[in-house]
């Protein structure tokens, strides 16, 4: 800026952080959400792909996967919204104290649903070794728990850092509210995953 | 909030710009050069590191053409070609072409928003040290004889567990997995700076015509990119844990190894073009002297590009049998992308017909870049035709059609921008001389060498033959595109020594040298560790070619690192947001994930253990350091 400059407007009374869209946390979250968004899309497309090549689906002569454990994650995901959900709220009004409990609840509340997915792998009554169509339901499975795992360990690190003097930072909270905000994701894939494992194999003759 | 030094009447000039670069300055020698998180350090080494293997890809470029330059010639053995031209398409398109774009953007786009870093810097080292590593496997695989040879589009069943054992095609697969996690992460980066980080007043419709190619082409990396991430991933599961996604006796598909494969990959030959465009458009306004003509035109015409390239993977299929209805949609869906690419040429050529342009030699690249791109957008549209595809699949005039569009409409422009850009990054201006001795060499190398290909294609010569007998017609053809090949490595030569006695001349190059209009050329050349002393502000969408001092805005804080964050829409001022400090973290994350990923190439156990140490490295890298800063903690 060799020619001077000329000032026009301070910016020392800016706030130093902000919710959603104004965060930059908030952007990497949707851009990793829609990168991870492709690979289910596009893992739902390679399903139907060799579904299109199948007389029957599941191929005869498999059964498709036992309902009990899907479906009890699937009830169970769903409840984990409401802890979920209180959590963002309370870390969008600062509230310290109920982001911390909120935290324990939620890291908590995964461990059974790791146990659930085990139960999951067991009953899907096809190895991926076995055909196209076990190769892509274990696909699925996997890479749905992939997101589980990655979440938990998320949360996991941010219960221990609002317990520490950082939790106080006005930024930690934007970080609760987005991690809240991934979780979402999580179990809105899971919805459309639990469709093509356990009922388009219902439903299609 | 008094007691924190912020920059304003009270603190301004050398005074001010000692303190933010005590902030902002990596920490000294080694040690900082492992650590740093300046976007300028990175973009610098990213791009150092993809010229390199536009060196390496071309000097296996060269060995093919010298086995071909005569027929029956034994210089290279069957098995060996392949491996040659699988590593050269590989090598160029996976470590060169993306990687160099998202190279120059992270230097540049930063800069050009007139803000002190990119989003998410450690996320940008990390994304560095990924790609290298990726890139070392690979090379290492190559020297070590286990580099891939089935083609650089590693079709199935041919790659798959039963043709081709072995590790070769599991060190491909695992490279791309690399460079897939690195380019996704700068994407991401980009995507935020460029919507977040803009200098205030630089409304989306103010922003210079580069930043719209590298939003639109880092949309398109998010969107497509995880498409090759998961086929690669299926084909090293098929081959290493019995998966049968693509092995037909169990049910599987090769062709869905096509389909994900080339929904990636037909948007990729965009993903490398796009910034080639924004690189055509800086050019073009700052030597004709005026910005570009029919603006919105331009911006819709990129944006259409985007669009239409998903629509159109199926082209590369023409050969593989499909109903009647898809030939007619896939020719016409690939025709279509001509319209947009030909209203940015025609505004290109409208701008240079009504400024004065100025024959520099990034100017030249740009003529020399509308010249081959547009032949190489007719032979597109030529093999866009069915019945012509299924004459010219997979002959010479399909190595000539690729070449002319990705050599003319990616490397010419990257080759220009460097010349332009060249003061920016080093402080020197490249010698005009030597510059245009290197371009003509290059660009007359480049014809001789591939419009020949044009001919042997239509007399037959299929590619990928390691030789051909003689008396087909083909001989004195090859003999000129391996003589042409002889003058482009005479030309590269040439270029580089250009850059090398430029290096070793002082620094002397002002801030604006070519008289731009971009906020680029505000910054000091080379830019300061934080780019700007105060936060520069936007009027037009040429802001230097206004009148008068240029308009700043003040108030961030001096000894912390911050930066502005402003609207999306309009760039309004929003938010004061703190900018990490350098760590080695992103760097053994980095290494944790390689060891990860290459141990996964010899057991699927290494996925489970290499957890940890990736866990670990993670957590380091994302707990906070210090105490809370002296800002208010909750406001
Ligand atoms: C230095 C200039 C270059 C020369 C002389 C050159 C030469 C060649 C030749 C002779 C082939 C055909 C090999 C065969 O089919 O037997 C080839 C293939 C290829 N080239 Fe280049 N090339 C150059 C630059 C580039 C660049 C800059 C890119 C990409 C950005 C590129 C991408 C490819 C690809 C993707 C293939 C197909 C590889 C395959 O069949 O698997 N080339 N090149
Ligand atoms: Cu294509």
């Amino acid at each position: 800026m060799a020619d001077g400059v000329r000032f026009e407007g301070d910016l020392a009374a800016l706030p130093t952080h902000g919710f959603g869209h104004r965060s930059i946390t908030w952007w990497g979250i949707i851009g990793f959400m829609v990168v991870e968004g492709m690979f289910f899309a596009l893992s739902f497309a390679a399903y139907f792909f060799i579904l299109d090549k199948e007389q029957t689906w599941p191929p005869a002569p498999l059964a498709p996967p036992d309902l009990l454990a899907g479906s009890l994650l699937t009830i169970l995901i769903l409840l984990t919204e409401i802890p979920n959900s209180w959590i963002k709220r309370a870390a969008e009004r600062y509230d310290l104290a109920t982001v911390r409990k909120g935290l324990v609840v939620m890291s908590a509340a995964v461990i059974p649903l790791f146990v659930l997915r085990g139960f999951e792998f067991a009953s899907l009554n096809v190895s991926w070794t076995d055909n196209a169509y076990g190769s892509v339901m274990w696909l699925l499975l996997f890479l749905h728990t992939t997101h589980l795992v990655t979440d938990w360990g998320d949360t996991l690190v941010l219960t221990a850092l609002m317990f520490t003097e950082h939790g106080k930072e006005a930024n930690r909270f934007v970080d609760t509210s987005e991690n809240a905000l991934y979780w979402r994701f999580v179990w809105l894939s899971w919805l459309l995953i639990y469709l093509l494992i356990y009922w388009v194999p219902r439903w299609l003759p | 909030m008094t007691g924190i030094a912020r920059d304003g009447e009270a603190l301004k000039g050398a005074e001010l710009e000692g303190r933010l670069d005590r902030t902002w300055r990596p920490a000294p020698g080694l040690w900082g050069w492992l650590t740093t998180v300046d976007h300028k350090d990175i973009g610098r080494r990213y791009i150092y590191t993809a010229m390199t293997f536009l060196i390496l890809g071309s000097i296996l470029s060269v060995a093919m053409r010298l086995q071909l330059a005569r027929p029956e010639s034994g210089l290279i053995s069957p098995a060996r070609y392949n491996q040659i031209f699988t590593m050269h398409g590989t090598t160029m398109m996976f470590l060169f072409a993306v990687p160099v774009m998202e190279a120059a953007a992270i230097y540049v786009i930063p800069l050009m928003m007139g803000t002190r870093n990119i989003a998410f810097p450690r996320l940008n080292a990390f994304s560095y040290w990924t790609y290298l590593f990726g890139a070392l496997l690979l090379w290492v695989g190559f020297v070590l004889n286990v580099g891939p040879d089935a083609g650089w589009f590693m079709y199935t069943p041919l790659s798959g567990p039963q043709f081709s054992p072995g590790k070769r095609t599991d060190i491909w697969a695992q490279m791309i997995t690399f460079t897939e996690v690195a380019g996704l992460a700068v994407a991401i980066e980009l995507t935020a700076t460029i919507l977040k980080f803009r200098a205030p007043g630089m409304s989306l419709n103010r922003m210079p015509l580069y930043a719209w190619a590298i939003l639109v082409t880092s949309i398109m990396i998010i969107l497509s990119l995880p498409a090759v991430a998961l086929c690669s991933g299926m084909l090293i599961a098929d081959r290493l844990i019995g998966t049968q996604f693509f092995n037909p006796f169990e049910h599987g598909d090769p062709l869905l190894w096509q389909h994900l494969f080339w929904f990636f990959a037909h948007p990729e030959v965009y993903i490398i073009f796009l910034p080639a465009t924004g690189f055509v458009s800086q050019i073009v306004e700052t030597f004709t002297g005026r910005p570009v003509i029919a603006y919105p035109a331009m911006v819709l015409a990129v944006v259409a590009t985007g669009f239409l390239s998903f629509g159109v993977w199926v082209h590369h299929m023409f050969a593989t049998g499909l109903p009647r209805l898809g030939y007619d949609f896939y020719t016409a869906a690939t025709m279509a992308v001509a319209i947009p690419a030909s209203i940015q040429i025609f505004c290109w050529i409208a701008t240079m017909w009504l400024g004065k342009p100025r024959y520099a030699t990034p100017f030249l690249y740009v003529i020399a870049f509308i010249v081959t791109f547009v032949i190489g957008g007719l032979s597109g549209v030529m093999v866009a035709s069915v019945p012509l595809d299924l004459q010219f699949h997979d002959t010479y005039f399909v190595v000539a059609h690729f070449h002319y569009v990705l050599v003319g409409g990616a490397v010419f422009p990257l080759l220009g921008a460097l010349t332009y850009w060249f003061p920016k990054f080093s402080g020197r201006m490249l010698s005009e001389g030597l510059g245009k001795l290197a371009f003509w060499l290059i660009f007359l190398g480049f014809n001789i060498a591939f419009f020949p290909m044009h001919i042997t294609g239509m007399l037959g010569m299929p590619r990928r033959v390691y030789t051909y007998p003689a008396n087909m017609g083909w001989d004195g053809l090859n003999m000129l595109s391996s003589i042409g090949v002889g003058v482009i490595v005479l030309g590269g030569l040439v270029f580089l020594a250009n850059v090398a006695l430029t290096l070793r001349r002082p620094r002397d190059a002002a801030p604006n040298p070519w008289n731009a209009a971009s906020l680029e050329w505000a910054a000091a050349s080379p830019p300061p560790p934080y780019n700007f002393p105060h936060v520069p502000v936007v009027r037009s969408a040429t802001p230097l070619w206004e009148q008068g001092p240029l308009p700043v805005m003040t108030g961030l804080r001096v000894d912390d690192r911050e930066l502005l964050i402003t609207t999306a829409i309009d760039a309004r001022p929003d938010i004061r947001y703190p900018s990490p400090e350098g760590t080695i973290w992103p760097l053994l994350s980095a290494i944790a994930l390689a060891a990860l990923f290459i141990g996964s190439i010899f057991t699927p156990w290494a996925v489970v253990i290499g957890l940890a140490p990736l866990g670990v490295a993670f957590l380091a890298w994302f707990w906070p350091k210090g105490s809370p800063t002296a800002e208010p903690v909750i406001e």
